[in-house]
Formats: C-alpha cells, structure tokens, sequence
C-alpha cells in the first residue's frame, strides 16, 4: 500500500469517526419522540395513526411485514405498466414478471441487486417513485426495527415496543430525508446529473447520454445503504460518481449510519459502553479484511476507474460488503481472488459488520446474544445481555436469525449451479465461474446487492430464487429479532453481580467479533474454498 | 392496518418520490445548470459530448484512453458497462495482448513500459481518464505524428493534468477527451 493511500483510508476512517457520536446523538433524540415537529403530527393524521398508542412486537411485526408488502406491489406494478407513466422519454416498455419480481423483492428488502441496467430500461418516474421511495422507506423499516429492538432491550416488565408507523416516520423525515438532501446537492455540485431531460444525442462523437435525476437517487442509495444504482454501472458511472469528492462521500455515506446507529443503541439502552463495544467488533473484522483487499488490487486496473483508482475502489468493495450497501465504483468481478475474498466473506458473515442501516447492528446484537450464551456455557451461569435474561426463548430466535441468511446463500448456490438456467448466465468457467454465483446468493441472501457483473442474473430461476433468498433473509431475521425484543421487553432488569460477564469490555469485543468470524468460517470454508481459494493457488 | 400502511405509503411515495426529486431537481437546476446537466461540450456551436464521458479516439494522432467495454461499440454511453473479465480469463489476457500491439505498432521503438490503466478496460466503459505516465508513453507517438516537439505534447499534458482534488481525494489523472481537445485546438 502506498503512503497516499494509507492517508486517504485514515482520513476516512477519522471522518467518519468524528461524525458517529454527533449523528449518534441525534438520531437517539430523533426516535425518543422528544423533538415534535409538526411535520411528522401532519403525516400522522393524514395517515391516521395515532402516534401515542404503542404495538407489541406481533404487531409491530405485522405492520413492517404489511408496510414493505405494499412497497413491493407498487413497485411491481410501476415497473410491469412503466409504458404508460409519465417522465419516460425513453418510452421503455414495461418489464418482465420475473424481472420485476426480482427488482420489487430486492428494493422492499433493503438489497437493491442490479438485475437491471438502469439506463437502458428504467424511465424516471419508475427511478423516482418507484425505486428512490423504496430506497428510503426499506431503509426506515430497517432502522426502525432496531429501534424497537433497543427498546425492548431497555424497557421492563413491558410488552410495547414503540409504533412501527411512527418510526418509519421518523427514520425518514428526520434522518434520511435531510441527510440526503444535503448530499444530493453536493453531489450534483460536482456534476452527478439531476434533470428530467431526454437523452442527448451527440452529432459529434456519435454518443447518446444518458440524463435523469441520478443525484436525488444516489444520494439516499448510498446513505440507506441501499446500493441499486442509477445506471449500469452503479457508482462507477462518471454521471454517479465524476470526481475523487464524490467518491469519498459517497463512500463516507455507506459507513456513516450504520457506524452512527451503535451509539445512537448505546444511548437508547442507556449504556453508550455498550454501543462502542459493538463499533469496536465491527472494526476489529473490518479492517484487516480492509488492508487486504487494498494490498491485493494494488496495480490491477481491470475493472477500475482511472480518477478513482485502486485504493479507493478497495475501501469502497471493503465498505459496500460490510454495510449491506452493495453500491460498486468498480468491477468486482475482476478482483484479484485475494482481493475479493474479503468483500466476498464481509456478506458472508451475515452483514452484521455495519450491515444495512438498522438490519447489520441488530444482527450484530444476534451475535452478542449468542457470544453471552457460549460464555455462559463455559463457566456454568445463566448467561445475561444488559441485565436481562437471555433463556431458551432468545437462543431460538437468534439462531434462525443468524441460520436462515446462511441457509439461503448455500441452497441458492447449490440450485444455480445445478440448474442449467443458473449456469446460462456465467460469463468465467472452473473456480472464477463458482465465485459468480457464490457472489451473488452470498449478496441476495443477505440483502447486500453488489455483484459479480459478469454473471448474467437476469434469468427466471435466478430472478426467482435469488428473489425468495431476499424474502427469507430479510424477514425471517427481522420478525425473530422483533419476537426478542417483545420477549426481553417482557422481563424485568436483574442487578449485576460479580458473576456477570460485563459486555463491553475488550475481552468481550473480542469474544464477539470471534463469534462473528468462527460461525462464519464454519458455514462458509468448503465453499470459499471451492471459489477464490483455488482460483488464488491457480 | 394495511389501510393505514397503504396510506403511509402513499403520503412518503409523493414525499420522498417527487417532492424530493423534484426539489433537488430544482436546486441543482437552479445552482449548477451545466454540471447538473451532463457537463456538456461545445465547439463553435456544435454538442461534441461531456467533460466527464470518455470518448473513443482510435487514430495514431490522438491520445488513447482506457479500453471500454460497452455494449456494440466502446465508449457507448447509452450502455454502461465493464468487461467484468475474470483475472484468469483468456479473454481478459488477449484484450491486453492485443492493446499491446496496437500500442507497439503505432509507436514503434517505444521503450518504456506500457501503464497499466491502457492495458485495461475501465469499469464504466467510460472513463475519460488516464494517468500522467499513460499520457506520457503516448506522447512521442502523438509528436511525431502531428509533427510538433515532445516538449510541446508534454506541455499540453501537464495543462490537463488534474491533480488529486484539494491535494488529497484519488489520483492524479489526464483528460483524454480535454487533451486531444487542446490538441486539435478546441
């Protein structure tokens, strides 16, 4: 790694450290309810939820299921009639079922996978309302439901957990929505488009460009760690991403709410320790997988952008795959094996390093409950998460949490490279080819959304199964983790005592982030190995 | 309660589907027309594309720029894309073997060693940049050609070297599209 580099990763690393405890702070005010704004009473009554009356975690599961099953149906049926709509002066048809299915699964579940090139078949109206809303609403339920999860953890002798309504309320108007406006503008500052015109055609060069209003969409993709981009070629695109500036916001956007959520947990379960003990595992996975792949694609241009170069296409790959984001400014499929080995494990281990915006911290504290039952095991004690009892109950839920995303990448692979219409798509054949589709269910099934580019997913058998991997990933951890939150909200508070194995020491970070890694490494080796480890020893 | 959530639905989609958008759309519009409008190119009158989209020069005279992989012909902005080649596949090596010659056979007698980045594909198929050093390994070919001095090419390369932005963000890079402009006199 070159010097300039080593500056570039750190000052990074330091703003976006810098920026955790203000946004931190602020987004625990935000979802205290203690800032009454008027805008959110107004939504409020126009929808008529009565912001007062809190759900228990059944309810509140039901309404995230029935709130994103109506984001999916509208954004189904924009795609299949976009024909008809206006701001589509492309006139591009309306897509396949299979097509569609796979787009509506993966914007409502917060993965974004890119079945589709944006520029080649999406008018405006289906990027903006379409895609841009899902953008921010999948991003609130994620977040909400760690906010529920917080609160069940903080609550006692309980059974609500907050109003599912109000806290994608909130998430949005006061969090995303600000934040996005601010980057929107500065990115179209720096010349990432923002218009409703038709594409011009060039006499000159013989070049048709592609327009739209890419700098509203960018924006919320990289901050709702989103990832599905404008175009093609996501935020490779000199119209998504044209100067080195661009490439550091964005990149900082990917990180800065999930890394800010740990403290806003921490504040909200009253024990900021806890919050930063949380940070720290993340870190501690995250930056040798970080100088790894800078190491391995220094000198390889395949795949990268000039202004961007190599260092900052590595802390990009590495930021993307940790945050569930899966935005790309470079071709990952044409990673050194080494270099994407670490992208690659990042999903792998459950997106719970950053993760997606509320959905990586609360499978995280899936983990945690997991690694205080393990030492629970090994000195013979009930094992206990910030004073609470964590009983047979909890290990239940957290293991299907954390199971399930596993199960769905290794079946889905397996049906792919069995079925014909999985392997019509491979572009490399041997150990290259195996990484494609490894790549790719490793990202549907736990809602990262990058790729391999060079697999062709567009077909109906991965259309269709990488689209139930979404579903399962998504829900069959979000409805247990709120099952835990209503069942932790339930008990009362026990005092510490000295047999209480304190959560937010290094000891314990160490603990965690080991976890995270063993169980990792356990469901993963023997296809790791089948994919980039061959392919390195080649 | 899906009365209310298709309700809620309904108020963010105008919220954060068109309102949004839309004021963006505005302030961009209203604050930075050109850039927000694909930092278009003009020469006396005439659309010669963007600042920021790479475009395919393949005679000897002109500087050359990343190999782009895009669908029918390079540098097709209508079709991002990259070549997502494997590092082990044949494709990715004769690609490079074949930029290599070309090189060769253009500017015989060149010794140094060819960049990297114009061995490559970019990953949008549309980068407009190269490094210095590619610039400068082109720069013999393009003096002799256009019958001007080396030292007038390597003038005109550091007029369009952008350094890294505020002397820290990315690498240091050469419009090849701004380079072959100033070239022609444009």
């Amino acid at each position: 790694m070159t010097g300039h580099a080593l500056i570039e990763i750190l000052l990074y690393l330091g703003v976006l450290g810098a920026l955790v405890k203000p946004l931190g702070r602020y987004m625990e005010f935000v979802y205290s309810g203690r800032q009454g704004c008027a805008a959110e009473r107004w939504i409020c009554r126009a929808a008529g939820i009565r912001e007062d009356r809190w759900m228990n975690w059944r309810e509140y599961a039901a309404a995230l299921l029935m709130f994103n099953a109506a984001g999916f149906a509208a954004v189904y049926a924009i795609l299949r009639v976009q024909q008809w709509l206006p701001w589509n002066p492309q006139a591009f048809g309306g897509l396949a079922p299979h097509t569609a299915f796979n787009i509506a699964v993966s914007f409502a579940t917060n993965t974004n996978w890119q079945n589709y090139g944006g520029e080649s078949s999406l008018g405006y109206f289906a990027q903006m309302a379409a895609l841009t809303v899902q953008n921010f609403l999948s991003a609130a339920s994620g977040m909400a439901v760690l906010a529920a999860l917080a609160r069940g953890l903080a609550a006692q002798r309980a059974e609500a957990i907050g109003n599912f309504w109000v806290d994608v309320v909130r998430s949005t108007v006061y969090i995303l929505l600000p934040l996005s406006l601010l980057l929107a503008v500065a990115l179209a500052g720096q010349g990432v488009i923002q218009n409703l015109k038709p594409y011009a055609q060039v006499a000159g060069s013989g070049q048709t460009l592609p327009m739209g209003p890419a700098a509203s969409q960018v924006a919320i993709k990289q901050l709702g760690t989103n990832g599905g981009g404008f175009f093609n070629v996501n935020s490779a695109h000199p119209f998504e991403n044209p100067t080195p500036l661009t490439n550091f916001l964005e990149c900082l956007a990917i990180l800065l709410i999930p890394a800010s959520l740990c403290y806003t947990f921490g504040r909200m379960v009253k024990d900021t320790r806890q919050g930063w003990a949380l940070l720290a595992a993340m870190i501690v996975i995250f930056l040798p997988l970080l100088f790894l792949t800078v190491h391995a694609e220094q000198g390889n241009m395949e795949g990268k952008e000039a202004r961007i170069g190599t260092a900052n296409s590595a802390l990009w790959a590495v930021a993307t795959t940790a945050a569930s984001n899966g935005s790309v400014n470079s071709m990952h499929d044409s990673y050194t094996p080494l270099g994407s080995l670490g992208p690659l494990f990042l999903m792998l281990t459950g997106e719970v390093v950053f993760g997606g915006v509320g959905s990586g911290l609360y499978g995280m504290v899936m983990f945690v409950i997991v690694a205080v039952f393990l030492a629970g095991l090994m000195v013979g004690r009930t094992p206990e998460y910030l004073g609470k009892k964590i009983e047979a109950f909890e290990m239940q839920m957290a293991s299907i949490a954390i199971l399930v995303p596993a199960a769905c990448v290794l079946l889905g692979t397996a049906v792919a490279v069995t079925a014909p219409g999985g392997l019509s798509g491979l572009q490399d054949r041997g150990a290259h080819g195996f990484t494609e589709i490894l790549y790719a269910f490793a990202s549907m099934g736990n809602n990262n959304g990058s790729a391999f580019a060079g697999y062709g997913a567009n077909t109906p058998l991965v259309n269709y199964t990488g689209g139930f991997a979404m579903l399962l990933a998504r829900y069959w951890v979000a409805v247990p983790v709120l099952a835990i939150a209503g069942s932790m909200a339930a008990k009362p508070a026990v005092p510490a005592s000295a047999g209480t194995l304190p959560t937010h020491t290094p000891l314990f970070v160490a603990l965690l982030a080991g976890v995270v890694l063993i169980v990792g490494l356990l469901a993963f080796i023997p296809a790791l190995v089948l994919g980039p480890v061959v392919e390195a020893l080649k | 309660m899906m009365k209310t959530a298709l309700k809620l639905l309904l108020i963010l989609t105008v919220l954060t589907g068109l309102i949004y958008p839309l004021v963006v759309t505005g302030i961009a519009q209203a604050l930075f027309p050109w850039r927000a409008n694909g930092s278009r190119t003009y020469h006396q009158g005439m659309s010669t594309g963007s600042a920021l989209i790479g475009r395919h020069y393949d005679k000897p005279e002109y500087f050359w720029g990343r190999l782009s992989a895009t669908a029918g012909t390079p540098y097709n902005s209508a079709s991002s894309s990259g070549s997502n080649y494997g590092p082990h596949n044949p494709l990715l090596h004769s690609a490079m073997e074949d930029r290599r010659e070309k090189l060769l056979a253009a500017g015989p007698g060149n010794t140094m060693p060819i960049p990297m980045d114009l061995l490559t594909a970019s990953a949008s198929g549309l980068d407009a940049h190269i490094s210095p050093e590619a610039a400068r390994y082109q720069a013999p070919r393009v003096a002799r050609l256009r019958a001007t001095t080396l030292e007038r090419v390597h003038q005109l390369i550091d007029q369009c070297t952008e350094p890294r932005q505020f002397g820290i963000f990315g690498e240091p890079v050469v419009s090849v599209v701004a380079l072959n402009g100033a070239l022609d006199g444009k």
